[in-house]
Formats: structure tokens, C-alpha cells, sequence
């Protein structure tokens, strides 16, 4: 395949499916929120299981953080941007790498103990379902395409070849979808495990409102700027005759 | 030895749970006065909130199982008797039963079991832990519906909260996203993790039931008839500078100083000004709770030392010690006999004041003579002599105050120990539409109800029926009224499913025989047969 040129191929995964999956994930948002706020929960498996769970939750958690960050900077700073403040390419790909490496084998690490802990203890086995199952296998895959193709890249770096800037490519694919102005062409002009590993987060996306990874959305932010203990009224109702009106105070 | 413990919810509670140094929960006051959750303040919540490091796990509940009947049927024929082998309801798979709720009740685990009650450790040797010492004292446990509750403060989402209307402390099952950080800050562990439906659940203190003026469920099917229900008004802004103060032994008499006097002509204008309805200020006047706890001051909190102000208060026991003194040869009932007994009672008063007063045994001390007393003074009523007032003078009362306090613990009929105002906004006539978001727990396919099918959302989500005011009323004019059910008589059809026993449908019957007249009727509408109309 040769540069610069766009077949319908890329077209319908880099022109067509990010809108399909950005449909997917704010019609889905809506649609679980709407319909299935009681289903809306972590699904916590450590009341059956704590030991491993105390290692391997955190270190995922924290690894996946990590992960995020890097993606936000990586994708919506323009490189312009770095080099503006100074920083010298090979510096930001060296931190970016190395950073990178160091969360992905968290994340990978935290995921492999949770999911071998999954399977090996029973009451844990037992409460996971298919959609857990298919969630595991497409999160498993968009870590593992990142990983490997992170460490394959730090390691083209480290032999002295040369590999080409996502920088150049992905990321302006990436920022051209939210002015829907597709970038096919740049994204077209990628290497391979880019595009494999775009398509698994692009899954990855499409999945979230619908499966447990939805608690993600209601990461509590919000308890850090509240008192602690709230006061809620019951729904709205009409003041009984000769007493005055309470007029409904926010809770906190 | 002292057996205390008695949990009806479910899944019982984690053991040892009074021991905070273990399973982190209440508050603790820091050196600069704040209260924060023993467990740790927001951002320390926040930075465990992928793996909650106290979290009991179920191990420590009890595992739950059920038994293989199946294989009393299937098993082949055989010399063996087939029995049906536990099986645990998590995994399927056969196990082994060695716990399980309220085994160490009365003497189950004996000495063993005893010697970990927390309040037994911290006592040492005070507490006899020999059988022929045993006496057995029953602590039913429900929510404790803090004023001060920290399940709310440490809940992430904001899904815990309290009514601001009746205090009762409620999850959102709508809003809580299972990060069980309430399950650790809760002294009492009365909120549960449902592993099912991955939420919190809790004693909802039959609010549906509360906001119609009927007492919880708990209340009304005790046989013992010891639970009383009532309202208390108290200084919300208050409470949190009570919860803090310095010393433990404080914090009993603080509460007792946020609670307000209803017949206080400054609360009543308060009430008014904050839109109470005026009920509900007669109601807290007539409340048997705060004359239990503030009047007489004979209900005492449970563990005040947790900071959370709890609001479910227990009158402490007088064990059996008009038995122990009458087989000494004194007279078991006699004033002074019974207050000198008292300081050598079964259960160590020591114990009672870790249990109610954060260790000061002076309040139990006092409950306990007022109990005495009260028992000789209404002893020589009851034998025909004069009223001894020196008796009710012994211990800070009157003999007026004694025989009310007689009465309430006594005698008190059903609306004098369930003293439960209709909810806010439902007026004198009950006009008012309820519109709550229901039980949280009992609606078709929720957790009340015993599972959520394999799929942890669609059919089962949605909200639940709204519990009204017009329901209860429409539910007892039909139970209460003399005629049958309306408009079942089509036909001569019955839905059975409908009859609830009241009045005879047409056609449900047959027609009566006897003096020739057919009062059944066979056919069209049957109000039932007047008064001394049958035959």
C-alpha cells in the first residue's frame, strides 16, 4: 500500500467508524443512564476475594491512569506545541516511550492478576458473565496491541532505525474527527500497529457503555467539594394547611 | 460470661465488629477538634477506591450454601441412606459448613467465641467466663439511623443521604456505583454489599410504611413488645459540634443536649418557621423515646464512642437479681437491698457502660437503680401499702414520674409505644400523593426479590411502582368495610386471585338452604347478609 493514497478501506474504518463508535458511546451513555441506573455499578467482586485483589485492582487502575494521560497528551497536543516549549523530539519520545512502558506493564500486569484471580477463584468465576468475558478480551487487546507496539517502537529507536511519528499521523487523524473533518489520509499514511491498535480502542470505546466499564463515568470527583454528610427531602410535595412553605435548600 | 449478640438482618455481621481498631469504622476526632472517617478523610477514601483495604469479605459474614437435595430423589437404591450435602450458593460447589449468622448466640461457641467479644478484651478478668456464670441478654440491631452518620460521609457518589424530613438514613440504589466504602465506615456494619446487584443495601426503617403513621416491621411483630418508635426534634446544626467533643464519656449527655423539648415554646416557633407541621411537634411531645431517653434517662445509646450520634437507644438490662438476693434470704424486692445488689450484678456494670456510655459506668449505674427502684416503689402499690416517695427521691425522681415511667414500659398500649406522624406534605385527610422512589429493595426482579436474571441491566432496571397514600387507604377501607369487593360479581365470575375473604361474592357460594330463603344469592351483587341474618 502506498502513502498518501486512501482506498475505501480506510475511508470506511477512519472516515465512517469513529462516528459510528462516538454514536455508540454517547447514544449507549444515555440509554444506560435513562434505563439502567441500578445496573450502573462496579460490580465489585472483593467481598468474595481481597488478597490478589489488592494488588492486582490498584496496580490496573493507577497503570490505566497513566495510560489515559499519555494518550490525552500523545493525541490532542499538537508536536508544534512541544516544540514551541522547547522540547527536543528525541526527549519527548524518550519520555513518552519510557513513561508508556513503565505504565502499560502496570496496567498489563495489574489486568493479568486480576483476570487469572477471575478465573482461578470460584465465587469470582461464578460472577462473571458473557459480557464480562467479551469486555476482558477486547480491553486485553487494545493493552496488549499498545504495549507491544510501544515496545516495538522503543526498540526500532534504540537499534538507531527509524519509525514514523504517530505524531504526524495518528494524532491529527485523531484531532481532525472532532471538527468533522475526517483526516483519512493521515491516518491511512500510519504504520500497521497503529491502525490495529486504533481499531481496538475504537472496540474498546464502542463497548463501554454497555458492559461494567461504564463506572468509569461516575468516577467521584465530586466528593472531594462536598460536606461529608448529605441531607436529601423527599420528592417535592405541598405544605399542609397553615404551615409555611420550606422552601427546598440543596442538600450540601 | 455475658452473651449479648443478636443480629436478625441477613447476613448477620462481621465478628468482632465493635473493634474499630480492626474494621475502621465511625469517626475519629483529630487533635484539632475535626471529625474525620476512622477509615480515612476524601482524599484518602478516593486513593483506595480500587481495592478498599478493611472491607470485610464474606468469609467473615459467613458463606452462604444451601443443601443437594436433588440427590435424595436421584440417588440409586442402596444400602446408604442418601443424604443432601451442603453446597455453597456462590460457587455450587460442595463445602464445608462452619459459620454461619448468630451461631454464637446464647451459648453457641461458649468460652471460646466469648473471650473475642471485644468489650471482653478490653475488661479482662472482670467479665466470669464460666458457664454456671452465664447470663444472656438479647441486643436486637437495626440501623442505627445516626445523626451523625459516616456510611453518608464516606459514601463516593452521594447515594447515601438523610432524610431531611424524617432522618432516616437511605441508599439511591439508583446513584451508588458500589465503591463499599460505607461498608467499612459504619461501626454498626449495617450496611451490606449485595454481591448479586453490585450495591449497597441497608435498614430502610420501613419508610413506606413510616410515612403512612405505621411503625417499622421490626416494631410491630415484637412479640416482646420492647421496641418503642417515636420522634425526636433535634439541632441538626448542632450535631456536629456535639460528635466532636474531646472526651468519649461526653458524648452521651452531648446528644442528649441536641435533642430539643417539644413543649418549648421557642422550638415550637422554630418548627414553625422551618415548615414542620404542627403534627409532627405533637407527635415528638407525645414521643415515648424521648421520655426513655431524656425524661427518665433510662435508654442509653449504643457505642456513643463511634461518633456518629446513633438515634436507636436501649434500655440496659436489670439481670435476675431479686432471684439472687430472695434465695440470699433478704427481701429481693426491697429498696435498699436491690440498689446495694447492684454494683455486684451478673453482668458487670462495667460491661453495660462499654456497651452505652463509652465506658462511664455512672449512667448505667443510674438506669439500673431507676429500674430498682422503680420495681419496689410500684411493688408497695401493687401490695396495698403507702406510696414510698423517699424511694423515687433515692434516685432523682418523683413517685408521679415512676408511675408514668411504669406505665410507658409496662402497660404502654400500641399508640403509646409507636407514636408515628404521617409523613410531611400528607395533609389531615391524607389528600397527599406519596411519591417516593419506593422500597428500595422489593420491587419485581430487584434484590428483594431474590436475583436479577443473568443480565445485570435491561428488564430488571426501570424504576419501581410508587408506594401512595391512596394505596394503604384504598387497602384498609376494603379490609375494614362490610361489603364485598366492588364490581367482582360480572357474571357470575369470581377472580379468586382478588378475594380477600371479605363479603361473599355471587356465585362463589353455593346458594344457601335452610328456612327456604336464599340469602346466599346466586346471582347479581351480594353485600353479605346483615347482622343475625344468617341461619
Amino acid at each position: 500500500m502506498s502513502s498518501g493514497s486512501t482506498g475505501p478501506v480506510d475511508l470506511v474504518l477512519w472516515g465512517v467508524l469513529p462516528y459510528v463508535v462516538l454514536v455508540l458511546v454517547v447514544g449507549g451513555l444515555v440509554w444506560r443512564y435513562r434505563y439502567d441506573r441500578f445496573g450502573w455499578t462496579t460490580r465489585s467482586s472483593e467481598l468474595y476475594e481481597s488478597r490478589l485483589l489488592r494488588i492486582g485492582s490498584p496496580l490496573f487502575h493507577f497503570g490505566l491512569l497513566v495510560v489515559i494521560v499519555g494518550h490525552v497528551v500523545g493525541l490532542l497536543v499538537p508536536d508544534t506545541w512541544t516544540r514551541a516549549l522547547g522540547v527536543s523530539d528525541t526527549a519527548y519520545h524518550v519520555v513518552a516511550l519510557s513513561m508508556g512502558i513503565v505504565a502499560g506493564v502496570c496496567t498489563l500486569a495489574g489486568i493479568t492478576l486480576l483476570i487469572w484471580r477471575r478465573r482461578t477463584t470460584g465465587p469470582v468465576f461464578s460472577a462473571t458473565t458473557r459480557n464480562d468475558k467479551l469486555m476482558y478480551v477486547v480491553l486485553v487487546l487494545a493493552i496488549v496491541t499498545g504495549l507491544g507496539m510501544t515496545v516495538y517502537f522503543a526498540g526500532v529507536a534504540l537499534a538507531g532505525g527509524h519509525s514514523g511519528d504517530y505524531r504526524e499521523t495518528v494524532s491529527p487523524w485523531f484531532r481532525s474527527i472532532w471538527i468533522l473533518r475526517p483526516d483519512v489520509a493521515a491516518m491511512a499514511a500510519a504504520e500497521a500497529p497503529y491502525k490495529l491498535h486504533a481499531l481496538m480502542g475504537l472496540a474498546l470505546f464502542a463497548l463501554l457503555p454497555f458492559t461494567r466499564l461504564v463506572h468509569a463515568f461516575s468516577a467521584p470527583i465530586g466528593y472531594l467539594f462536598r460536606p461529608y454528610v448529605l441531607y436529601r427531602t423527599r420528592d417535592p410535595h405541598s405544605p399542609a394547611s397553615g404551615q409555611a412553605v420550606r422552601t427546598a435548600r440543596r442538600g450540601w | 460470661m455475658v452473651q449479648q449478640r443478636r443480629d436478625p438482618a441477613r447476613p448477620g455481621v462481621p465478628r468482632t465488629y465493635e473493634d474499630q481498631e480492626r474494621w475502621k469504622g465511625g469517626w475519629v476526632r483529630r487533635p484539632d477538634g475535626r471529625l474525620v472517617p476512622r477509615a480515612g478523610g476524601r482524599i484518602k477514601r478516593l486513593a483506595t477506591i480500587f481495592a478498599n483495604p478493611v472491607m470485610p469479605s464474606i468469609q467473615d459474614y459467613y458463606e452462604p450454601w444451601t443443601y443437594d437435595y436433588e440427590t435424595l430423589t436421584n440417588a440409586p437404591l442402596g444400602d446408604d441412606f442418601p443424604v443432601a450435602s451442603p453446597r455453597s450458593a456462590l460457587t455450587g460447589k460442595p463445602m464445608r459448613v462452619s459459620w454461619s449468622a448468630n451461631w454464637d448466640d446464647d451459648l453457641g461457641g461458649g468460652p471460646e467465641l466469648a473471650s473475642q467479644d471485644p468489650i471482653v478484651r478490653r475488661l479482662g478478668d472482670k467479665v466470669k467466663l464460666s458457664f454456671e456464670e452465664t447470663f444472656m441478654f438479647y441486643l436486637p440491631r437495626i440501623c442505627e439511623h445516626c445523626l451523625n452518620p459516616t456510611c453518608v460521609a464516606a459514601c463516593p457518589s452521594g447515594a447515601l443521604y438523610k432524610r431531611v424530613e424524617d432522618g432516616i438514613v437511605l441508599v439511591d440504589q439508583d446513584r451508588c456505583r458500589g465503591w463499599r466504602m460505607c461498608v467499612t465506615a459504619c461501626p454498626y456494619k449495617k450496611i451490606y454489599f449485595n454481591h448479586r446487584t453490585g450495591k449497597a443495601e441497608k435498614c430502610t426503617f420501613c419508610y413506606p410504611r413510616v410515612e403512612v403513621g405505621m411503625p417499622t416491621i421490626c416494631s410491630e411483630t415484637c412479640v416482646g413488645r420492647l421496641r418503642y418508635l417515636g420522634v425526636v426534634l433535634y439541632d441538626a446544626d448542632r450535631v456536629g459540634e456535639a460528635a466532636a467533643v474531646e472526651d468519649e464519656r461526653d458524648l452521651y449527655e452531648a446528644q442528649l443536649d441536641v435533642f430539643l423539648d417539644p413543649a418549648d415554646p421557642a422550638v415550637r416557633a422554630a418548627a414553625r418557621r422551618d415548615g414542620v407541621p404542627d403534627r409532627w411537634v405533637e407527635s415528638a411531645d407525645r414521643s415515648p423515646i424521648l421520655a426513655l431517653a431524656k425524661r427518665f434517662r433510662v435508654a442509653l445509646p449504643l457505642h456513643p464512642e463511634f461518633r456518629t450520634m446513633p438515634m436507636v437507644w436501649y434500655v440496659p438490662p436489670l439481670s435476675p437479681v431479686v432471684d439472687a438476693l430472695t434465695r440470699t434470704g433478704h427481701d429481693g424486692e426491697e429498696a435498699d437491698h436491690l440498689f446495694g445488689a447492684i454494683d455486684a450484678l451478673r453482668i458487670p456494670i462495667e460491661y453495660l457502660a462499654e456497651l452505652f456510655t463509652a465506658g462511664d459506668t455512672a449512667p448505667v449505674d443510674l438506669v439500673l437503680r431507676r429500674l430498682a427502684a422503680m420495681r419496689s416503689y410500684m411493688r408497695r402499690i401493687n401490695l396495698g401499702q403507702e406510696r414510698d416517695e423517699s424511694i423515687a427521691e433515692a434516685v432523682g425522681m418523683t413517685g408521679a414520674e415512676i408511675e408514668d415511667m411504669y406505665r410507658l414500659l409496662a402497660l404502654a398500649r400500641y399508640d403509646e409505644r409507636y407514636v408515628v406522624p404521617t409523613a410531611f406534605g400528607v395533609d389531615e385527610a391524607d389528600k397527599g400523593v406519596i411519591e417516593e422512589v419506593g422500597c428500595s429493595l422489593d420491587f419485581d426482579g430487584g434484590p428483594g426479590m431474590g436475583g436479577m436474571g443473568d443480565v445485570p441491566f435491561g428488564e430488571a432496571s426501570g424504576r419501581p411502582d410508587a408506594a401512595t397514600v391512596e394505596t394503604f387507604h384504598a387497602l384498609r377501607d376494603r379490609q375494614t368495610s362490610e361489603g364485598g369487593p366492588e364490581g367482582s360479581a360480572t357474571d357470575g365470575r369470581v377472580n379468586l386471585l382478588n378475594w380477600d375473604g371479605n363479603g361473599r361474592p355471587g356465585g362463589l357460594f353455593p346458594p344457601r338452604r335452610g328456612g327456604g330463603t336464599d340469602d346466599g344469592g346466586g346471582r347479581g351483587a351480594d353485600p353479605g347478609p346483615p347482622e343475625g341474618g344468617r341461619p
